[in-house]
């Protein structure tokens, strides 16, 4: 398996959709082969059209405010004491997450096409109030699916998504998280594919539906090189990119403008979630060397039992909840373009503890996870490393669940 | 391929009737009992689907979801599902068996496994809901050496290029899905409407069975009966769970039930 320069990882599947022959393809019932064809054929005009690539352009910078920031964290590296430490602070967009940009393109699509109604899934919350924003931006109906137990533990998002009109689907089955969300979305899809478009919240998914997110987060990685090259003048010779990953959808965004560099020059290193250190449940399927499998229409890393079974995650970031990764990141981790790593739920909240009492951001928990590993590699690099965190997420949605493990109000 | 499957729709034909197939999950609710289940209704069925509970469906309505997990929930594994059939197919109540599920549990199992492992257990189909055309081209090959059919499924979304190239690599029976919906939701479209559709399909090869299925109940059976076969599976599962609620014997309720889908397409 060998990943191509010059050429974006986004395209670089097969006939079938699959990346690397064995990542991603387009296991569907035969309903949705239609639906997808369609978006497929909708999305490769699109892209190469001038008229639409600057009408993106003028949403990502009138509506989402790009480009976010990107700051160093001065206090956390002396605090640290090794390589320097820096934040592309993603949660300055528009809603407070990475997830505007996917759902922004997907209304964009919706659009064009004709559909007047959007569904999507959601985790964190995120997803489907970027999703529920943009809908509402572009005039169009939406229907957001959403775990009961996401519900119970994400009320500012679920209270979001509600101001803007949409109408939030409990889903009940199974673990009542995103999995069972995006079933149920799916499944939604398929009897309404005609009047309605899907946005899939995250790079997992049929082929199309992982390119088009893949495509729309790269935003992060088109702004972080600008600002690196007004910062610096040149990429510097040691880079290292963390991310947290769960669908890995902000992740590929984050690196994607970097994918033809040495590894030994730019770095990119995933963070996936650990669960709590005491359960032996987890959303690390990277990490922990689960199967491939079929999960949600592709095939991928997935944490299942010998039977094939879908198995139950934990992590206490709803938005890495999820037993699948995205198959851009299985070709990355099967081609070591990519590093891969866990952090436990208690590593991400004391992760978060330092950087918000060392800085004024404050991660959610899912780039929390980042932060833990970046932390503690950051010591023992060399001072003219530069460690790069997305802080892809605001924690205000987390308020209830800090508040509880940390005592922090916010 | 003359197998089992193509002697029931000849016997049906026979009759001037469609052939039925019922859905049930092997499992539902017991495992003892989804085999009791298939023995009673075999009386009136003409080809018994069974399907191997998946827990994470992305085509399946509320009714054959709660099957499956009530069937994951009383432990049932493949091995368990080869079990039922093998015991149903030895038995004197003997139908041809269909196997219905999720390509994820095919893959785990190991696919030339679960080939030998259906023609062992004597499976004379497959259905495989989210493996389409043409992606499942080798794996509809690899059915065909062991000289079990693979079902292709038609959805009225199917374009008229794909619908010419799937009836002609499609074994000896179709599936025709009769609307944009998942299993077992309400019926959407006027059964005339699903047979002008049905036509369509027999039209471009009319020597293929082609079967009718989703949101098929006792109230629409009758109306759909000039096709080669109806399938009833949602309103089975359906009725296990009713039963169930009520303390009644879900063996006794669905093979009274499938009676009387029989009744109404004679």
């Amino acid at each position: 398996m060998k990943l191509k320069k010059n050429i974006s990882v986004l395209d670089q599947h097969d006939k079938f959709g699959f990346w690397g022959g064995k990542f991603g393809g387009n296991f569907v019932p035969e309903t949705l082969k239609k639906p997808i064809n369609d978006l497929e054929a909708l999305f490769d005009k699109l892209k190469k059209n001038k008229k639409f690539l600057s009408e993106r352009d003028y949403y990502f910078k009138n509506w989402v405010g790009a480009p976010t920031r990107f700051i160093k964290l001065s206090n956390l590296t002396k605090h640290v004491g090794g390589a320097e430490i820096w934040s592309k602070v993603v949660s300055d967009a528009n809603g407070g997450a990475h997830k505007i940009y996917n759902a922004t393109v997907h209304c964009l699509l919706a659009k064009k096409s004709g559909k007047r109604i959007i569904c999507g899934d959601t985790g964190a919350g995120y997803a489907g109030k970027m999703l529920s924003m943009a809908a509402k931006k572009f005039g169009l109906k939406c229907k957001i699916f959403m775990g009961a137990k996401d519900i119970k533990r994400q009320q500012p998002n679920v209270k979001a998504i509600k101001s803007n009109g949409a109408e939030i689907i409990p889903v009940y089955s199974g673990s009542q998280t995103l999995v069972d969300a995006v079933s149920e979305c799916m499944r939604f899809w398929v009897a309404n594919c005609d009047t309605t478009a899907m946005c899939v919240g995250s790079t997992v998914g049929p082929n199309i539906f992982v390119k088009i997110c893949g495509w729309s987060t790269s935003q992060i990685s088109r702004e972080l090189k600008i600002q690196i090259l007004n910062e610096f003048g040149k990429i510097p010779k040691r880079l290292k990119l963390y991310n947290c990953v769960g669908g890995g959808s902000s992740s590929f965004g984050f690196w994607h403008e970097f994918m033809d560099y040495n590894k030994k020059q730019v770095e990119f290193i995933g963070v996936e979630a650990g669960g709590p250190s005491k359960s032996k449940k987890h959303a690390a399927p990277l990490t922990y060397g689960s199967k491939v499998g079929v999960l949600h229409g592709a095939a991928q890393y997935v944490n299942q039992n010998l039977e094939g079974q879908i198995e139950e995650t934990e992590s206490i970031s709803a938005g890495l909840d999820y037993p699948g990764v995205s198959p851009l990141h299985c070709f990355l981790k099967d081609t070591k373009r990519a590093r891969y790593t866990a952090a436990s739920d208690e590593d991400a909240l004391k992760a978060f503890k330092i950087v918000s009492k060392y800085e004024s951001i404050r991660p959610s928990l899912e780039p929390s996870h980042a932060f833990s590993v970046a932390i503690s590699e950051a010591k023992k690099l060399s001072k003219n490393t530069i460690v790069i965190v997305n802080s892809c997420g605001d924690a205000y949605k987390d308020r209830k669940i800090l508040k509880k493990k940390l005592g922090v109000k916010l | 391929m003359i197998n089992a499957i193509s002697k029931a729709f000849n016997l049906a034909k026979k009759e001037s009737r469609p052939a039925l197939l019922t859905y049930t999950v092997a499992g539902d609710n017991t495992k003892k009992n989804s085999l009791k289940i298939l023995k009673a209704i075999s009386k009136y069925a003409d080809i018994c689907e069974v399907g191997f509970p998946h827990n994470t469906p992305i085509a399946d309505g509320g009714q054959i979801q709660t099957s499956s997990f009530r069937a994951i929930k009383n432990g049932v594994k493949i091995k368990d599902v080869f079990k039922i059939v093998k015991d149903f197919k030895l038995s004197e109540f003997s139908k041809p068996v269909i196997l219905m599920g999720y390509f994820n549990m095919v893959l785990q199992y190991g696919q030339n496994k679960f080939l030998n492992d259906c023609k062992k257990n004597k499976i004379d189909g497959l259905i495989i809901v989210d493996l389409p055309w043409p992606e499942n081209k080798k794996f509809a090959n690899r059915c065909k050496k062991r000289s079990i059919s693979f079902v292709q499924l038609i959805s009225p979304t199917t374009s008229k290029n794909r619908l010419s190239s799937i009836i002609k690599e499609s074994h000896n029976m179709i599936y025709y899905i009769s609307m944009l919906s998942t299993t077992g939701g309400k019926l959407k479209v006027s059964p005339k409407k699903i047979i002008l559709n049905y036509k369509k399909i027999k039209r471009i090869n009319p020597k293929k069975n082609c079967v009718i299925g989703f949101g098929i109940t006792e109230k629409s059976i009758s109306k759909l009966k000039s096709a080669d076969g109806l399938v009833v599976g949602s309103a089975i599962c359906k009725e296990i769970t009713s039963s169930l609620n009520n303390g009644q014997n879900p063996v006794t309720k669905v093979s009274n039930m499938v009676k009387k889908l029989k009744n109404k397409i004679l």
